[in-house]
C-alpha cells in the first residue's frame, strides 16, 4: 500500500505543474506567514503613533531604551567576535583530547532557555550565594553591565559554533601556503585565514548581533530599573496596556516600528558592505609578528581564553544548579514533583512550551524544506532565489517582542484567532530561518553532480529526495529540528507581546522571578534546574546526532 | 641551491607509517622527482621537508644545515600546492607579491622583485584578475612566480602538473625544469606519473609503501630495475614465473617455466632449484614470421593487437597459458593477425631474473 503511494507521488513529482505548485506554495507560505505579519501589523495600528507623540517625556525614554538595544547588541556582538574565534580556533584546531569536551560545554548557554540562563546569572554575580558573597557586596548589581554580560554569555556559543564550522570548513592548504611563502604563524592567520573567513565572521556577527536585540525574557530578569527596546515594550504593556489602552499601542507600535527598522537596516548594512570592506595588506612587520607567533605566545592567548570562558561563561551559566541541588531534600522539591500549589502551572506551562515547540518544529519541516531547496538549487531563477535568501533572514534579525507585537496585530485585527494559534505563528516565524538556513547550507553541500546521476539512472524527483537528499541531510535536518525546537522553548518576548493568558515556561518563570506570582527562592531555583536538566538531555541528543553526521 | 639530505627519517600517523626510515640526499641544482603510486609517501616527505609536518624521527638537512626545528617560513623553500592554494582574496599580483610582503619588504622592493619573477614565468597578462577567473595553466604560473618571488632556493612541488590539461602539461613541465636550471635552483618534483618523472628529472626515487626502492637516473630506472616493482612501475615489463634447473657453460641459468619450457637468462647468482620470476621488456621480445625453433623461442597465439601509432602492440596467449607482451615498430612491416600462431623469441641479452617474491608476485606488482 505505502509502496503504491511512494510510487504514484514519485511519478506526480516528475510533472512540472506538481513542482511549479510546490514552489510556489513555499514561497506564498513564506510571504503570508512568516514575512508580511511581522512587517505589516504595525502599521495597522499606525494612527496611534500620535498617542505617544503628544508625550515628549515618554518619546525620550522610548528612544533611549531603544539605542541602549543596539549599542549592548553591537558591542556585545564585537566582544563575541574578539572572544569566540579564539576558543573556536582553539576548538578546531587544538590536538588535545579534552578539548571535544569543552566543545560540548560551548553549547551549554546556548541550549539553556534564557531566562533561566537570565535567574543563574542573576544569583551568580549579584545573589547573596554567589562571588558576591566573597567580597561581602554585590559585584555586578542589576542594570545594564549585567545585562551586558548575559548577552555576551548567551551569544558566545553562537559564535564559536559559527567559527568552528568555518574553520572546520577552511582549506589549511591557503595557510601553508603563506607559511612557505616565509609567513610567521600569525602573520599567515591575519592576512589568509581571517580574510578567507570574513563571511563566517560576518554572519556570526549578525547571529549574535539578532539575539541580543531579540532576548527578552532574561533582559527583564537581570535589567532592574535599565531598560532596553524590548523591556520598554513589556514595561508599557504592564503601565499602561489596561489604564490606557490607546497609549499603549501607540508606544508598542513606535518603539517595534523603530526597532524593526533600524534592525533590518543593519542587517542589509553589515550584508552589503560586510564583503566590500577590505583589509589591504599593510605593511608586515615580521619581527613583532614574529614573537606574537611563539609559543609562548598562543599558550598564554589559549589560557586567557579558557579562563574567560570557565569564569565569565560556564560557572555563572551553570550556577542555579547549586541552589537547585539544595531545594532537593526540602518539601519545595516534594511540592513539585506533585505538582501542588504554584507547581501545578510549572509542569503546566513546560507542557505547553514543549508543545508548541514540537508542533513548531514539525511545521517548520514541512513548509522550509521546499524553501530551503528554493534556495540551495536556486529553483525560482538566481536573482530570485538570493532575494528570497536575503528576506529569509528578517525574522531572525527583527527583535522577537516587535515581531510579536506586529504579528499580533495583523493577525487579530481581520480575524479573531485564538491566542494558540497566534504563539504557534510566532514562534514559528521567529524560528523559520533557522530551520531554512541550515537545510539550505546541508543541500547546497550535496554536489548537484549526484542528483542527476540519480535521475540519469531513472529517479523521478520525489526519488531523488527520497534516495539521496534526504538520507545525506538527515542529520543537519535533525540538528536544524532541535535547534529550532530549544530555540521556541527559549522564546519570551513574541510570547509576552502575543498573549497573556497563555504562559510557557520562561514566561511563567519571569513571572515567579518578578514575584508577578509569590514563589520562594527556592521554588524558582529548582524550576530553573528543571529546565537545564532538561536541555541537557536535549543538547545531549544534540551531540549524539551531530557526531554520527561526520562519517560522511 | 642547497643540498638536501634526509637520514633515518621516519613519519607516522597513528598506526600507519608513512614515510619509512627513509635515508636519501638530493644534490645542489639537482631536478630531482619522488614517484611512485598514491599512498606511497611521496608527499609526505615533501611536506616534511617544507617542514609543513614534523617527523617522528630522523633528521633533514637543507644546505648542511638541520633544519628540524625550523619553521616553514624560514626554510627558504617554495612550495608550488597540487591545488595552486593561490589566495581566492587576493588578484595574481597580490599572490605573487605576497612573499616580499610578508617578510617585511616595502611596496617598491616588492613591486621590483613581483617584476622581475613574472618576467622569468612570462606571466604579463590579466594580473588583476582573481585566482577563481584564471585558467588551470595561468593558476600553475602564478603558483610557481609566487613561490619564486619569495626567494626560494629550494622549489618543492606536489603533483602541481596533475590538474592540468596533456598539452598544457607537456608544455609547462619543460618549462619549469629550464627555469629550475636557470636559476640554478634545486627541484623536487613529486608525481605519479612515471613518464613525467622521465621526461623533466635528472634523477628519480620510486618509493612504495613509505620506502624508497631505487634512485638513479631515468635511464638507470629503465635499463637495470634492481627490484619487480621498479621494473614494473618504470615503463612495462613481462613477467614469467619458473624455478632454477641448473647453469650452462656460460654462467647463465636455465630456467624452467609453467608446463616445462626450458630458458637461458643472464645472471648466475641463483642456486638450483630456486624459485625466480623472468622479467623482459615488450619491445625486446622478438615476434617474426619465419622464426625457427630454438633456444629461448616459445609459441602462443596472437590474441590481441593494438596499433598504438609509431608501434604495434601484440597480446600474446603461450602454449603453457601465460600472456606475454610484445611491441614491435610499425614500419617494420611484418604484421601478425589475431588467432595466428607464432613463435617468440626471448634474447639472452635482454633477460632480467628477480627471487620470486615471498608475498606473491601479484602483491608484488599490486599499486596499491
Amino acid at each position: 500500500m505505502t509502496e503504491r503511494i511512494t510510487e504514484t507521488l514519485d511519478k506526480l513529482s516528475s510533472r512540472n505543474v506538481v513542482k511549479y505548485v510546490v514552489y510556489a506554495s513555499a514561497i506564498i507560505i513564506f510571504f503570508s506567514l512568516i514575512f508580511i505579519p511581522p512587517i505589516a501589523g504595525i502599521f495597522l495600528k499606525w494612527d496611534n503613533i500620535q498617542f505617544i507623540l503628544e508625550q515628549p517625556a515618554l518619546v525620550n525614554r522610548a528612544l533611549g531604551a531603544i539605542q541602549n538595544s543596539f549599542i549592548i547588541a553591537l558591542t556585545v556582538a564585537a566582544l563575541d567576535l574578539i572572544a569566540g574565534i579564539p576558543m573556536a580556533w582553539l576548538i578546531a584546531r587544538g590536538k588535545n583530547r579534552w578539548l571535544s569536551i569543552i566543545d560540548t560545554l560551548a553549547d551549554i548557554p546556548f541550549i539553556i532557555p534564557t531566562t533561566a540562563l537570565g535567574y543563574s546569572l542573576l544569583l551568580f554575580w549579584s545573589g547573596s550565594g554567589g562571588v558576591s558573597a566573597l567580597f561581602g557586596e554585590s559585584i555586578v548589581s542589576t542594570g545594564w553591565l549585567l545585562v551586558m554580560l548575559l548577552h555576551f554569555t548567551f551569544s558566545f556559543p553562537v559564535v564559536v559554533r559559527v567559527m568552528v564550522g568555518a574553520l572546520l570548513d577552511y582549506k589549511v592548504e591557503f595557510e601553508r601556503a603563506s607559511r612557505t611563502l616565509g609567513a610567521a604563524p600569525f602573520t599567515a592567520m591575519r592576512t589568509v585565514t581571517f580574510p578567507v573567513l570574513r563571511p563566517a565572521m560576518i554572519s556570526a556577527f549578525i547571529l549574535a548581533f539578532a539575539r541580543s536585540v531579540s532576548e527578552t525574557g532574561a533582559t527583564i530578569v537581570v535589567a532592574g530599573v535599565f531598560e532596553n527596546g524590548s523591556v520598554f515594550i513589556q514595561n508599557i504593556k504592564t503601565q499602561f496596556a489596561v489604564s490606557n489602552p490607546a497609549l499603549y499601542n501607540g508606544a508598542v507600535v513606535f518603539a517595534s516600528f523603530i526597532l524593526i527598522t533600524v534592525s533590518v537596516g543593519i542587517f542589509i548594512t553589515i550584508r552589503l558592505l560586510g564583503p566590500k570592506l577590505k583589509l589591504p595588506l599593510k605593511r608586515v612587520r615580521p619581527q613583532t609578528e614574529r614573537k606574537l607567533s611563539y609559543k609562548t605566545a598562543e599558550r598564554s592567548r589559549n589560557t586567557v581564553i579558557l579562563a574567560v570562558f570557565f569564569a565569565l561563561i560556564l560557572l555563572p551559566s551553570l550556577f542555579v544548579a547549586l541552589s537547585a541541588f539544595e531545594a532537593i531534600p526540602t518539601p519545595t522539591f516534594t511540592n513539585a514533583i506533585s505538582g501542588s500549589g504554584i507547581w501545578s502551572d510549572y509542569w503546566q506551562s513546560l507542557l505547553l512550551s514543549y508543545g508548541v515547540g514540537g508542533i513548531v518544529t514539525v511545521l517548520n519541516i514541512i513548509i522550509g524544506l521546499p524553501a530551503a531547496i528554493i534556495i540551495a538549487r536556486n529553483k525560482a531563477g538566481k536573482f530570485m532565489s538570493s532575494i528570497f535568501d536575503l528576506l529569509v533572514n528578517v525574522p531572525l534579525v527583527v527583535p522577537s517582542i516587535a515581531l510579536g507585537v506586529s504579528l499580533g496585530i495583523f493577525w487579530t485585527s481581520s480575524l479573531a484567532l485564538p491566542d494558540f494559534i497566534l504563539l504557534v505563528l510566532a514562534h514559528l516565524a521567529i524560528t523559520y530561518p533557522y530551520f531554512v538556513r541550515s537545510m539550505a547550507a546541508a543541500v547546497e553541500r550535496i554536489s548537484p553532480d549526484m542528483e542527476e546521476a540519480s535521475r540519469t539512472l531513472g529517479a523521478k524527483p520525489l526519488g531523488v529526495f527520497r534516495t539521496i537528499v534526504f538520507p545525506l541531510t538527515k542529520y543537519s535536518m535533525l540538528s536544524g529540528a532541535i535547534m529550532v525546537f530549544t530555540r521556541s522553548v527559549s522564546e519570551t518576548g513574541a510570547t509576552l507581546a502575543v498573549t497573556s493568558k497563555l504562559q510557557t515556561a520562561p514566561v511563567l518563570l519571569v513571572n515567579w522571578i518578578k514575584q508577578v506570582v509569590p514563589a520562594s527562592q527556592l521554588d524558582i531555583a529548582l524550576a530553573s534546574g528543571f529546565l537545564v536538566l532538561f536541555s541537557f538531555i536535549i543538547l545531549l541528543i544534540l551531540r549524539l546526532v551531530v557526531g554520527r553526521e561526520e562519517k560522511y | 641551491m642547497p643540498e638536501v639530505r634526509v637520514v633515518n627519517l621516519t613519519k607516522k600517523f597513528g598506526n600507519i607509517t608513512a614515510v619509512d626510515n627513509v635515508t636519501l640526499t638530493i644534490r645542489d641544482q639537482e631536478y630531482f622527482s619522488l614517484l611512485g603510486p598514491s599512498g606511497c609517501g611521496k608527499t609526505t616527505l615533501l611536506r616534511l621537508i617544507a617542514g609543513l609536518i614534523e617527523p617522528t624521527s630522523g633528521e633533514i638537512y637543507i644546505g648542511d644545515k638541520l633544519v628540524n626545528d625550523v619553521p616553514p617560513e624560514d626554510r627558504d623553500v617554495g612550495f608550488v600546492f597540487q591545488t595552486f592554494a593561490l589566495f581566492p582574496h587576493m588578484t595574481a599580483w597580490n599572490n605573487v607579491i605576497y612573499g616580499p610582503k610578508v617578510k617585511g619588504f616595502d611596496m617598491k622592493q616588492a613591486t621590483t622583485v613581483g617584476h622581475e619573477v613574472l618576467e622569468m614565468v612570462k606571466l604579463h597578462e590579466r594580473l588583476d584578475a582573481y585566482p577563481g577567473e584564471l585558467s588551470g595553466g595561468m593558476m600553475q604560473r602564478v603558483a610557481v612566480a609566487r613561490a619564486l618571488a619569495a626567494g626560494a632556493q629550494l622549489l618543492l612541488m606536489d603533483e602541481a602538473l596533475g590538474q592540468l590539461d596533456a598539452k598544457v602539461r607537456n608544455e609547462i613541465r619543460y618549462e619549469i625544469r629550464k627555469m629550475a636550471k636557470d636559476l640554478k635552483l634545486t627541484g623536487i618534483h613529486v608525481t605519479h606519473d612515471q613518464s613525467e618523472a622521465m621526461a623533466i628529472s635528472d634523477r628519480i626515487a620510486v618509493m612504495r609503501k613509505g620506502k624508497i626502492l631505487q634512485v638513479g637516473t631515468p635511464q638507470e630506472l629503465y635499463m637495470n630495475p634492481d627490484s619487480i616493482f621498479v621494473a614494473h612501475f618504470i615503463g612495462e615489463s613481462n613477467f614469467l614465473e619458473g624455478y632454477v634447473t641448473g647453469k650452462n657453460k656460460e654462467g647463465n641459468i636455465i630456467i624452467e617455466l609453467r608446463e616445462g619450457t626450458k630458458v637461458e637468462a643472464l645472471n648466475g647468482s641463483f642456486s638450483e632449484g630456486s624459485n625466480v620470476v623472468l622479467s623482459m621488456r615488450p619491445e625486446t621480445l622478438i615476434v617474426e614470421h619465419g622464426l625457427q625453433e630454438g633456444q629461448n623461442v616459445v609459441s602462443g597465439v596472437v590474441e590481441r593487437i593494438t596499433f598504438e601509432g609509431s608501434s604495434i602492440r601484440y597480446e600474446i596467449r603461450l602454449d603453457n597459458d601465460e600472456m606475454v607482451i610484445a611491441i614491435k615498430p610499425t614500419l617494420s612491416g611484418d604484421w601478425l593477425e589475431v588467432g595466428e600462431r607464432t613463435k617468440v623469441f626471448l634474447p639472452v641479452e635482454y633477460t632480467r631474473v628477480f627471487p620470486y617474491p615471498e608475498t606473491g608476485l601479484k602483491e608484488e606488482l599490486s599499486v596499491a
